[in-house]
Order: structure tokens, then sequence, then C-alpha cells
């Protein structure tokens, strides 16, 4: 059995038209994940202010939903950190903006900040709804990396509670792994022969992954192993929006240094076009 | 080992054959090379100098396998503009310089560099060239020699020039004139009539031939001076010893000044785009359906560049005329271009007294039809259908190359193609934010290929969509996917409209798929789907042959439709069509168990100057067996040529009749003859000629290649229904 990946989960609110439906689906996975929720508004308290919140969440007394709201007036980026930490909060979820017009979803520039910072899981929602919206698919990285394996973990915990039917894990292929430039057909075959092999030398490691998960986990979905060859951080992404996933599970990244801001890269292209919700797993 | 070993007796196999067809290019090849070196105003030799050079070095060293290298079309207004400013000796210079560009581009792998012109731009400079050549050229062909500061003066003055030439007093000019004239009509109609004996010897070269017995009935018979005026012969062409004794002085004094690198820059840009262009072109023909290494065969025609441009030759590229001739003609490896290089020494070392004798004119006549099938209102009208924007794009990067010169003219092209397309998407924000990000995704899904592109996709970064595709077996299935992508644009859609045809001709499949939202979405105004081949109706009135086909449906009970159908995969198999394009075919006959097929098709062979357009009528037959391949033609003095070129009959024994006069080719030697029994064998015998073809599965029937009459269709029918009995 997996230790319970989540306990806490903490949202940030302010009092706009998706207050609501953010608060609906903060409130839904904490049933999900059996975990507290934390709502934290940068602010002043205000009886009135107090008041919506609570009426919105009594929708939930029957599920005996535990919740404490905070308020705390200061810059946000600041209060929301602090509180996280302050409140052990292990899953932050963060509702992204529409881009009028264009229909790709972004992340704004607070939202941005807690991302690069934040110590904690990050939930990134697109499109949050009143209504329950089935998870069906989940698209989890498998990228080389001491991470890995507890990101794949948790996709299984996730897949599980949320009664998800598939989860593909996608395995990025540098494209300098190949180093065959391919130019006429001797040098094709050479980079097709490489590929093959790169892509069962990933299948076999994915497959060890998911041997040392519990069977409860892995019996009742359907597993894809699917590898890409593409920008790392950027075609997984792709491939969710392609793939119509539900929810796209990531790694965070191991550094971020100036020049990564300025070329931006990995999860920094995933944050300018969301492709669908992601869970960044600490 | 064995593997190596076997190479080598293939090689030597198809020695004959490539031998063979290196001759029929060396042919096309001289008189090309004297008119192009002549029309940059460098020595007529330097054009042969260069084709000497770069087919033995790009043979060598290159990464193509059936295309010939040597002084480009594109080529001569840069080189003209070179020569005329820095003087022939920094010109030298200048193309040594630009060789040495060419040959780090290929280390850099830059050969994917020419990918990012809009195709509409390149049309539009190629034009623009085209035109260079015509207007200076055309009034030499008039023997009316001028002398204008701008390109566009000498178009202007076409008129006069020949209101000048129908008054010529002089006699040495009307014969200069009537040969330059004469010459141009051979360039028109040859293509037009297609006689086997004719077709051996390239139209320039019958130019040659012409002109040169013309010189000597004159010296011989009439004991005559040649009637020619002595100012339009071609003068200093060197004797072979005299090339090779005096090198040329280059002289690069000139190197750190301003307009000597503005040409070295022009060079190496149409050096690199013509070749690139080309060799694209070339691969699509090639029999054996390789892959060109590009960057190799950079590096290769860089290396011969600077070794042309030491020796006193011009800049080496790959050439597409001469190149489709030499797939023409059964050229199967490099060494045709070695061989056509080494021809093309022969005929200097023996011939080049003789060669003195081409009068001006004839030879300017051939630049005069290359420069007329590079700005042929033909093209503009293609380019008119695709969208009137490519036409502002067209039109801008011809008129800026005309009036100021060939980089400003690509640049402005480059430049307004990417303003029509913000205005098009009225937005910028499109391109600027998504320019640089990995927009392209390739996975395998279980069999096919799978690529999606996101955002926009254009000339821009099309490379990166292009490097994918290229990592594609041509034999396996490829979709590409844009329906995440906000925009393609018409540089693209063309691209991938000639790799679905290479995949198809591979044997694999190309689909493009998501675009059928765009054409509804109003954010789309570009209409590029049209590039894509969609069967297209013929005008609703049939001709009066038509009418006859149709009546003579009814008589047969056939099924016939008229309509033009692009898709032509049926016929893809068979040999005859491996190095030729099929544009169409129309006017189907089909009967009710749907095995025979009397249809009209156009196809072409060639490419540019050398591209035939031919119309003839086929009958396809659908056999319920399986047959080996073979190919069943007339035996007649052109395939003793070819039998001599190594292409080998195979004979059927107790039948000499029927070896005698019939020429059959095929791999499988023993399955052939197990396959022509003494029915078949006595069937052909007693029957009218037909060549016959089969691809394994299918049968192949035509007559000449010309469209059919009536009554030969019928007779065709009535063949094609007797042999599948006989077959079957």
């Amino acid at each position: 059995m997996l230790p319970k990946p989540f306990k806490t989960i903490g949202i940030g609110v302010a009092f706009s038209p998706n207050l609501k439906a953010n608060l609906y689906e903060a409130a839904r996975l904490a049933l999900f994940f059996e975990c507290k929720l934390v709502i934290i508004h940068v602010g002043e308290t205000s009886e009135e202010k107090i008041k919506i919140l609570k009426n919105f969440l009594d929708n939930f007394k029957n599920e005996k939903l535990s919740y404490k709201i905070l308020f705390k007036p200061g810059n946000p980026v600041d209060v929301i950190l602090n509180a996280s930490e302050e409140k052990n909060i292990d899953l932050l979820i963060i509702g992204a903006a529409k881009r009028e017009k264009l229909f790709t979803y972004y992340v704004g520039s607070i939202a941005r900040k807690i991302t690069r910072k934040a110590k904690c899981c990050l939930l990134l929602l697109i499109n949050p709804s009143i209504e329950r919206v089935p998870c069906q698919h989940i698209v989890v990285n498998g990228l080389e990396d001491p991470k890995t394996e507890q990101t794949i973990a948790t996709a299984f915990y996730i897949g599980l509670k949320l009664k998800a039917e598939k989860l593909t894990i996608v395995e990025e292929i540098k494209q300098n792994e190949i180093h065959v430039n391919v130019e006429d057909d001797k040098s094709l075959r050479k980079a097709q022969i490489i590929k093959e092999r790169l892509r069962n030398r990933e299948r076999s490691r994915i497959n060890h992954i998911i041997e040392d998960i519990p069977k409860e986990y892995t019996q009742n979905i359907a597993i894809k192993s699917q590898p890409i060859f593409g920008t790392q951080g950027y075609s997984i992404g792709h491939y969710a929006q392609i793939a119509r996933a539900d929810l796209l599970i990531m790694n965070a990244p191991t550094k971020m240094s100036f020049w990564d801001r300025l070329f931006p890269h990995d999860i920094e292209h995933i944050l300018t076009e969301l492709p669908t919700d992601v869970l960044i797993i600490q | 080992m064995s593997k190596k070993k076997n190479n080598i007796k293939t090689f030597f196999k198809a020695l004959p054959k490539n031998i063979f067809s290196g001759f029929v290019v060396s042919l096309i090849a001289l008189p090309l090379g004297l008119g192009l070196a002549m029309a940059s105003e460098a020595p007529p030799i330097a054009g042969v100098i260069a084709a000497v050079v770069g087919g033995i070095l790009v043979s060598l060293l290159g990464g193509s396998n059936v295309t010939i290298a040597g002084p480009g079309n594109g080529l001569v207004g840069v080189l003209l503009v070179a020569i005329t400013t820095l003087g022939l000796e920094s010109a030298y210079a200048a193309i040594i310089c630009s060789g040495v560009i060419l040959l780090v581009l290929g280390f850099l792998r830059l050969g994917k560099l020419a990918d990012f012109f809009p195709s509409s731009a390149i049309q539009g400079m190629l034009a623009a060239i085209g035109l260079i050549i015509l207007g200076k050229q055309f009034h030499i062909m008039l023997a009316h020699r001028i002398k204008r500061k701008d390109t566009i003066d000498y178009l202007l003055e076409i008129p006069f020039t020949i209101n000048d030439a129908v008054h010529y007093d002089n006699t040495g000019l009307v014969f200069a004139a009537i040969a330059g004239v004469l010459s141009f009509l051979i360039m028109i109609f040859y293509s037009k009539i297609r006689n086997k004996y004719l077709q051996l010897i390239p139209a320039p070269m019958w130019i040659v031939i012409l002109s040169i017995a013309f010189s000597y009935y004159f010296e011989l018979v009439a004991h005559e001076k040649n009637p020619i005026a002595l100012e339009y012969m071609i003068s200093g062409i060197p004797e072979f010893s005299e090339i090779i004794a005096q090198l040329p002085t280059v002289n690069f004094s000139k190197i750190a000044t301003f307009p000597f690198w503005t040409s070295v820059l022009a060079l190496t840009l149409i050096a690199s785009i013509e070749s690139l262009l080309s060799i694209k072109a070339v691969d699509k023909l090639d029999p054996k359906k390789r892959r060109s290494n590009v960057n190799r065969d950079l590096k290769a025609l860089g290396l011969a560049t600077v070794g042309s441009g030491f020796l006193g030759g011009l800049n080496v590229v790959t050439v597409i005329a001469r190149s489709s001739v030499n797939v023409n003609n059964g050229a199967s490896n490099r060494s045709s271009n070695f061989f056509h290089a080494l021809f093309l020494v022969v005929f200097i070392v023996l011939f080049s007294t003789q060669l003195q004798r081409i009068p001006l004119p004839a030879l300017m006549a051939i630049l005069v039809y290359t420069g007329y099938k590079l700005a042929a209102p033909e093209n503009i009208r293609k380019i008119f259908k695709i969208g009137r924007e490519q036409l502002i794009i067209f039109f801008v990067t011809l008129l800026v190359t005309l009036k100021v010169g060939l980089i400003s003219g690509i640049a402005s092209g480059v430049f307004v193609t990417f303003i029509i397309h913000i205005i098009i998407n009225k937005s910028f924000g499109l391109f600027g934010r998504n320019l640089l990000k990995p927009n392209v995704l390739m996975y395998q899904e279980d069999r096919n290929y799978y690529v999606s592109v996101k955002h926009f996709c254009s000339f821009l970064n099309f490379y990166k969509l292009k490097s994918k595709i290229e990592a594609i077996p041509e034999t396996e299935d490829v979709i590409v996917d844009f329906s995440l992508c906000k925009f393609v644009d018409h540089t693209v859609m063309e691209n991938l409209n000639n790799y679905q045809e290479l995949f198809i001709k591979r044997g694999g499949h190309f689909e493009v798929l998501g675009l059928d939202l765009h054409d509804t979405d109003s954010k789309h105004p570009f209409a590029l789907r049209r590039l894509l081949p969609v069967p297209k109706l013929i005008k609703n009135s049939l001709t009066r042959r038509q009418k006859t086909i149709e009546e003579l449906a009814e008589d047969y009970q056939l099924n016939y439709t008229s309509k033009k159908v692009r898709e032509t995969h049926f016929l893809d198999n068979f040999l005859f069509f491996r190095t030729k394009k099929i544009s169409y075919v129309y006017n189907q006959l089909i009967d009710k168990n749907k095995t025979l097929n009397t249809f009209d098709i156009e196809f072409s062979e060639g490419e540019f100057i050398a591209k035939e357009v031919i119309r003839s009528t086929m009958l396809h037959i659908k056999l319920n067996k399986n047959i080996p391949e073979f190919t069943l033609d007339q035996e007649g003095f052109l395939e003793k040529v070819y039998a001599f070129a190594g292409f080998k009959d195979i004979p059927i024994e107790n039948h000499t009749d029927f070896s005698n006069r019939f020429y059959l080719l095929g791999e499988d030697t023993q399955a052939i003859q197990a396959f022509f029994t003494d029915d078949i064998t006595h069937f052909f015998e007693s029957n009218p000629y037909y060549h016959v073809e089969s691809n394994g599965r299918d049968l192949l029937i035509f007559g000449r290649e010309r469209l059919a009459s009536i009554k030969e269709i019928k007779a065709l029918y009535d063949f094609g229904k007797r042999l599948q009995q006989v077959v079957s």
C-alpha cells in the first residue's frame, strides 16, 4: 500500500465569476482523496465574504467535508506560499485563465510565480465546472529522472481515486539521443534501428516501474506506454492535447535558472499553453 | 563481403546503360554549356569546364544518384552582374569564394536553408532570371547586338529588334537571324514530334549538328564563304591543350569590396536554391527510389565550384533538365554523370575547331527558349490558380529582381509573403509567439506514423515539420494532422503534395488531415486545399471524339466516363511510368467485369526545357492470376542500340521469328521463358504490334505515344480482349 500522497488540499480564491466552480472542484477533490481543504483568500476578512463561501460549501455538508477558511492581506504570491507551508498543504489548486478568442489557456503572472516557487504539488485547472466532468484518461510522463517513479505511482493512486479508465505513460526521447542525422537511406536505416532500440529500452524501464507498484492500483485501469520523439516538456503537452487527456501529470522541473526563463522549455512551455488540467508533482 | 561483391557486380552490369545515358546528356550539355557561358559574358568554354569539373567531382563525391552537375541557367543573371561589375578575373575569385561557402554550408548540414523561401517568391525569382536571359539573348538571336543599362530596357526593345530584323540589308545578318529563328523553331517543335530516331539526339544537339553541317556545305560543296556574318559566329574556343596550359589568372584584389561580396552571396544563394530544388525533383524520378544525401551533394558541388573557378569555369550546380534526360535514358547511378563529363572532354579534344562553325544566334535560340520556359505565362496562370495573394508575391519578387537585383528580389519576396500572412490572419502574435516553439509532434501509432502540427505552419517553420517527415521511411504510412494548426501556407501545401507523390511512388501512404475545417473557418480564407490534387470536372460539352467514344461504349456495352481522374495508382507499378509523371487519365471505357479499361492518358517525361507532355491511349487489363513482370516491344534499330548499351533481350526457344521481331525485357528470365508458351508466342506473332507490359498482376497495352483514333481504340480493345483470353 502506498502512503497517502495528499493530506491537505489548498486553494487560493478570489471573488470572481469562477469562484463557485473552483470551490466545487476543490471540494470534490478533497472528498475523493479524503483530505482537508484549506481555502486561502488574499485580503481582509468580512462577514459577507465568509457568508458567500459558506453558502457554496454547505452543499458538501452531507459528505462531511472538513474545511478551513484563511484570510490574509498582502502580496498574493507570498501569502499563498506562506500559508501552504504553515498549513502543510501538499496539493495546491490554481485556476488558469482563459485567453479571449484564442481558446488557449495560460497561467497568469501570479499563478506562474507560485508555480515556480511552490514546494508542494500543484494542480492547474483550465476548465473548472460545477458539475463533475469525469476524468477518463490520464497522461503521465515517464522521463528518465529520479522523481519519475514517485510521479507514476501518484498517477496510479489518482487514477484509482478518480476512477479513470486509461493511463498513458509517455516517454519523451530527446532528439540528441538518436545522434544520427537522417540524410539518406543509409542514415535513415541507422536512425530507425537506434529509435527502435531506444523504444525498447524505455518500455522495459517503464515496465519495471509499473511492476513495483501494488497490484490493486494497476489492475483496474488500461495502461498504455507511448514513446514520443520531441522536445522535452512541450511534446508531452501536445500529446495530451491530441490524446484528449483529462489530466496531465508531470514531474516538477529539477532546476530553474535565468536561461530557462529566457529560452522557455519544459514546464514553461506547458504553462504558456495548458493542453488540459495539469498536475505537477514535487 | 558478399553484399559488397554483389554491389560491384550490379555496378558493372549497369555500366553500359550509364555510359549510354551519359553520352546522351553530354549531347545536350555541350551546347547548353557554351550558350550559358556566353550569355553570362564569360568565354564559351567556361560552361563546358564547369560541366566537366562538376561531372567528375560530383559523381565521385556527391550524395545523389542520378543527377547531372554543370553550369546552371539560374546563375546566368548573377554571373552577368558579377562579370560586368567585377571583371572576369575577379568574377572567378567570387565563384571560388561562393564554392567555399557552399562547401561550408554542406559541412554545417545547412541543406535545409532553401526551405526558408516561400515557393511563390522562388517562382518569381526564377521568372525574373528567365526574363533576364530572354531579354538579353533575344536580340542576339535576331543578329541585333545592343547594349542597354537595364534589363527592362532589353525587354522593351524586343519589338524594335523584330522590326529591324525584317528590314536587314546585310545578307550576313539575314542568314544569322534565319539561323536563330530556325533554331528557336527546332526547340519549340522538337518535343511535339514523337519519332524515336529523332528523339535519340536532344534538340540542342540537332541545332549544333545542323549548323555545323550547314557551314561545311558551303565550304566543301558550294565552295563559298559561310554566308553568316563573321561577328555572329562563336569565337574563342581554345584547343584542349590550351585550356590546360593557360589557366586564367584569378584576381583576389577586390575581396575587400562590397560588390564582390554581394556577388558571392548572390551566387551562393542561387546555386544552392537551384541545386536543392533540382535534387528534390530528380529524387522523384529516380527509378531505384533512393534518397539523396543533400548535404553531401552540397559539399561536392562546393568543391567542384572551387575547382571550376580555378580552371576558368563557372559555378557548378545540379541541373534539372539534363538530369531528367539522364533518367529517361536509363541511368541508374552516379557513373552517368562521370561519363557525361568524360564525353564532353572527348568532344572538346576532337571537335573544338568544328564548334567554331556554330552561329551565335543558333546557340542563343536555345537560351531564349530556356528563358521563355522559366518565365512562361503558363507558370503565372498556375500561380493565379493557387490564389491571388500568391500572384502579388510573385510579381513583387519578379519586379524587384529585375529592377534592383536578385538578393533584394528574394528578400522582398520573403518580406511580402510574411506581411500577407499577417494580414490574412489579422494577427502578428500568432507568428511572433509561436515561431520558436517546437510545434510538431511525431509518434508511432500501431502501424503508422502520426504527425501533429500546432499553431501555424508556413515557410518560416516548415523545416521543423520537414525534419520529422524526413525521418520516416517512404514505404510507411503517415498521417499529418493540421487540426490544431490555425494557418497553413502555400509553400507547406506544395511541399506536402510533393511528399505525397513521393510516398505513393515508393509504396507508402501519406495523408493530410484536419484541413476540412479551415475552408469553412472565416479566419482562414487561404483556401489552399486547392493545391491538393482534386479531380476536376471536365467541361460539360463533349468533343466530337468523345461523342464517338460514347457511341462506341453503347455499341460494345461498356461504361464511359469522360472525367479527368487524377487517381492513377493502378499505373504506378509499371516500368514504363517509373521515370514519367502521370497528370491524369480521362475518357475511360470500362467493361462490365471491370477488368478491361481503355483510357486516354496525359503524362510528362523530363523536366524543364527537356519536358515533353504526351497524350496517349492505353488499355489496362486486370488479370486474375500472377504472371512474371516483363516488357514486350517491337524490335528495331533503337533496341539494337539499347541492347548494345546493356539492355538484354530474352530469347524464346524454338520461336526465332518471335525473338527476331520482338524485344522482350524482364528480370526473371526463367519465369518469363516459361510464361511465353507456344500459344502466347503465336498470338503475338500473328497480331499487330503493341507495346505490352506486365507488372505481375496487370497488363498495360498501347500502340503509339499519341491519342488513338476510334478505329484504333476498337483494334486495341479487341487485341486486349483476345490477349486476356490467351493469357488466362
